[in-house]
């Protein structure tokens, strides 16, 4: 697992209160994770503040997996 | 009951009469303070009376940085910002005729537009702790309207709007957001008004005196605290009995 996927899945635990286990890569937020719109703000928020990086809302709309989350960080950061 | 203990706020407009008595309220429930306003000295004088631990930050609210800067310097330096009171305000009153876009925007730039980029500001920290407090003072004026108010009346009225709908956003997070609506209150602003619109006035509030700072901090006090935290997208009518809403 690259060293984005696993700060990513660790913000997702943490903020969620989920599982580990059930933080698959293909995992959705809202709908395998229990995540409520604002969850899904929030947790784009502890991405952006974790990773240095700048998630406009057109981009953050279209994360919508644990997957989805670590690729648009990974084709941004600096 | 209504304690405020190891509670941090952050009062705007500290220096105007219900700003001060708000918070004397807070302080006098436990709360650590952050008070700001235009005057420094004034600012000065009120942590000076209510001793030590009190955080003095000028901002003039009209700078459209000066919101998140506020907050992130009480957060930096106390710790926390658990309870936010939008109280800063001013008005210019004309009537509608006579009203320029500058007079229309100023005041909804600091009556409306402040308030809720210190609520934006304030919300990101209190919804990751799960608690926060968020009370706007509004008006009477802004359920009822008054002429010569057109501006300060929008904005006041937009005060409440915008806290039902953060209520609605941030209430799974702990955080309350809630208004207080003073009716008729002896502080500077009223003391310009001429005496015959005053007797006038006065006719109107059933309980016969004009409402104290005291009787706004009071009713601040009680929304920040922890018990009130069932009570949200409220707006606290606190006016002598003048509406009753």
């Amino acid at each position: 697992m690259s060293e984005t996927a696993e700060k990513v899945k660790k913000i997702v635990v943490e903020h969620l209160g989920v599982d580990e286990a059930k933080v698959t890569e293909d995992a959705s937020f809202i709908d395998d994770l229990g995540a409520d719109s604002l969850d899904t703000v929030e947790l784009v928020m502890a991405f952006e503040e974790a990773f240095g990086v700048e998630i406009p809302d057109d981009a953050a709309e279209k994360i919508t997996t644990v997957k989805d989350a670590i690729a648009y960080i990974d084709g941004h950061k600096s | 009951m209504f304690r405020l203990d190891g509670k941090v706020a952050l009062v705007t407009g500290a220096t105007g009469g219900i700003g001060a008595a708000t918070a004397r309220a807070l302080h006098a429930q436990g709360a650590r303070l952050a008070i700001t306003g235009r005057r420094a000295a004034e600012l000065e004088a009120l942590a000076a009376e209510l001793g030590e631990g009190v955080l003095v930050a000028p901002a003039d609210l009209a700078d459209a940085a000066a919101p998140a800067a506020l907050v992130e310097q009480v957060e930096g330096q106390l710790g926390s910002l658990d309870i936010l009171v939008n109280n800063a305000g001013f008005t210019r009153d004309m009537l509608a005729l006579r009203m320029g876009d500058a007079d229309w925007a100023a005041v909804l730039e600091v009556d409306l537009t402040a308030p809720f980029r210190l609520a934006r500001s304030a919300l990101r920290g209190m919804m990751k702790r799960r608690h926060g407090r968020i009370v706007s003072i509004a008006s009477i004026v802004g359920v009822t309207g008054n002429a010569g108010q057109a501006n300060y009346a929008a904005a006041k009225a937009g005060l409440i709007g915008m806290s039902k709908s953060l209520a609605q956003e941030v209430a799974t997070r702990g955080v309350t957001v809630n208004v207080v609506a003073p009716g008729f209150v002896k502080t500077a602003m009223t003391d310009a008004l001429p005496e015959a619109a005053r007797g006038k006035l006065m006719e109107r509030i059933p309980t016969g005196r004009m409402g104290t700072p005291e009787d706004i901090g009071a009713a601040v006090a009680y929304l920040a605290s922890t018990e009130a935290g069932w009570v949200t997208g409220q707006t606290l009518h606190v006016n002598g009995g003048m509406a009753m809403i």
